[in-house]
């Protein structure tokens, strides 16, 4: 489980976050929602330790992350898989390389146990045989899967993913909602989503956050959002003509 | 500037701290060294020699009298070959070969999010990145300015041998005479500092990248102008010292 309370954090004299507090279970995918700018991105940087609160305190299962030094931190990092917008694989080296990256530096295992790991991954993600291939030789679906590949490479407690569907057709933004949500569930992980695509919200929203010029807006499910009277949550999620016909089929 | 002194400083302690996995650091250092000396050597080999023959064209040329000695050529390449042309236009050269390449790797690596990748790992990213980068460069640049010095040297036969300024043979005899050997210790101290400022400068630059590919350039440009700039402080200083 991971606890943030209170957070807030300020760039100069720009107040992103004003005073965040959530609670995110394990085995759900826990969603982060809201317009450009409301701090979505700043939020998911403060919990995983990229960006250290102005106030506040993130807690990952009782320990607060917070007032760690980067040596304290390191236990929970091992812990922690993610998922960036641009798959942030590391362009020297293989899919294979890739995933094996972690392991080679957190674990004693041989060379033949870290090849099965990769490759068990790599199933996982229906990217079979794809060892050798180097991130430029891939589609962006494929880099997707390959950094969740490599986020779950450690077995993680905690997967944070930064707008998943980005960049990628919607056959492709379902197939890795789809991925995310079924590994959720299986090995009992606090999933943490950024998103702003309507079809992961109203897919896999089991508990979702919706953030609103630096504050938390609105919270519940994708069961709940639909029958919202929440203005401004409204606005967001019923933009499109689409979503305003769905709303109405409701 | 001072600020930039600071983060400077601060990024290099924490590119020593103690590494995750030694084994995985010392395959980074090998593909640096790789890098940094098999992948100079063409260019260093090209303009040593060329330098070397033009150094010692231009030495005969000033030097016609008939009160000075042929020898004399041979001597004057030796010493400024070693002494200032193969350490510090090597490193010139390598500010833009290597240093560019560093800063434009580890700044590629910060817009893409591959250094919040490895952080998010819990790896020690400024050691990872920028440790085996600064051991190769301390390392191999000075190997290179080494073939480079004999290169130059060969170029200033060579040179000879083309033309009738001087004779080889009075090119062999001022080779060797009246050679102190404080000139090949002062050549191998600025080719270890010249290496560290390199790698330290350009890796710094990289690291602090913040934007896009715009930005990536920029930084690469600075690392090289500052790379250079701090060289020739440095060979001055050095030169000062120990002359």
């Amino acid at each position: 489980m991971i606890e943030i309370k209170d957070i807030y954090k300020t760039f100069g004299d720009n107040e992103v976050l004003k005073g965040i507090t959530a609670t995110f279970k394990p085995g759900k995918n826990n969603l982060i929602i809201g317009g450009s700018g409301s701090g979505k991105t700043t939020l998911l940087k403060c919990i995983v330790g990229l960006h250290d609160p102005t106030k506040g305190d993130v807690i990952f299962d009782g320990e607060n992350f917070t007032d760690m030094d980067f040596e304290q931190r390191v236990p929970i990092r091992t812990k922690i898989g993610m998922l960036f917008q641009n798959s942030a694989l590391f362009d020297s080296m293989t899919v294979e390389e890739n995933i094996m990256f972690p392991l080679n530096l957190f674990t004693n295992q041989t060379k033949a146990e870290k090849l099965d790991r990769a490759n068990f991954c790599l199933e996982r993600v229906n990217l079979t045989g794809k060892n050798k291939l180097f991130p430029s030789e891939l589609s962006g679906g494929m880099k997707k899967r390959v950094g969740i590949a490599r986020a779950i490479s450690m077995q993680p407690k905690y997967l944070f993913v930064d707008e998943p569907n980005s960049g990628l057709d919607p056959k492709t933004s379902i197939l890795i909602d789809e991925l995310i949500n079924e590994l959720t569930e299986e090995y009992e992980i606090t999933t943490v989503i950024v998103t702003h695509d309507m079809n992961s919200v109203m897919g896999i929203g089991d508990h979702i956050i919706f953030l609103h010029q630096g504050k938390k807006w609105w919270e519940g499910s994708n069961k709940e959002i639909a029958h919202t009277d929440n203005q401004e949550l409204n606005d967001f999620v019923f933009a499109s003509k689409f979503m305003q016909a769905a709303k109405a089929k409701l | 500037m001072f600020q930039s002194l600071g983060k400077y400083i601060l990024l290099l302690r924490l590119s020593f701290r103690k590494p995750e996995k030694f084994s995985v650091y010392w395959s980074e250092v090998m593909r640096e060294m790789v890098s940094v000396g098999i992948g100079s050597l063409g260019i260093i080999a090209i303009i040593s020699v060329f330098i070397g023959a033009v150094a010692t064209i231009q030495t005969a040329f000033q030097l016609v009298s008939d009160f000075i000695p042929k020898t004399i050529v041979g001597g004057i390449t030796r010493d400024s070959t070693i002494l200032e042309f193969s350490p510090t236009i090597s490193a010139l050269v390598l500010a833009g070969r290597v240093g560019s390449s560093m800063a434009s790797q580890i700044g590629t690596m910060r817009v893409t999010e591959q250094i919040d990748a490895l952080e998010i790992m819990g790896v020690n990213a400024p050691g990872y990145l920028i440790s085996p980068k600064i051991i190769a460069g301390v390392s191999m640049i000075p190997l290179l300015v080494i073939v480079s010095v004999i290169l130059g040297l060969t170029g200033g036969y060579i040179a000879c041998a083309a033309s009738n300024d001087v004779s080889t043979a009075d090119y062999i005899t001022g080779l060797t005479d009246g050679f102190n050997p404080l000139i090949v210790t002062v050549c191998a101290v600025k080719s270890i500092f010249f290496g560290f400022i390199i790698t330290s400068i350009c890796s710094y630059q990289g690291f602090y990248t913040d934007g896009g590919s715009l930005e990536v350039g920029q930084s690469a440009t600075r690392g090289v102008v500052w790379s250079c700039i701090m060289i020739l402080f440095v060979d001055l200083i050095i030169s000062r010292l120990l002359l």
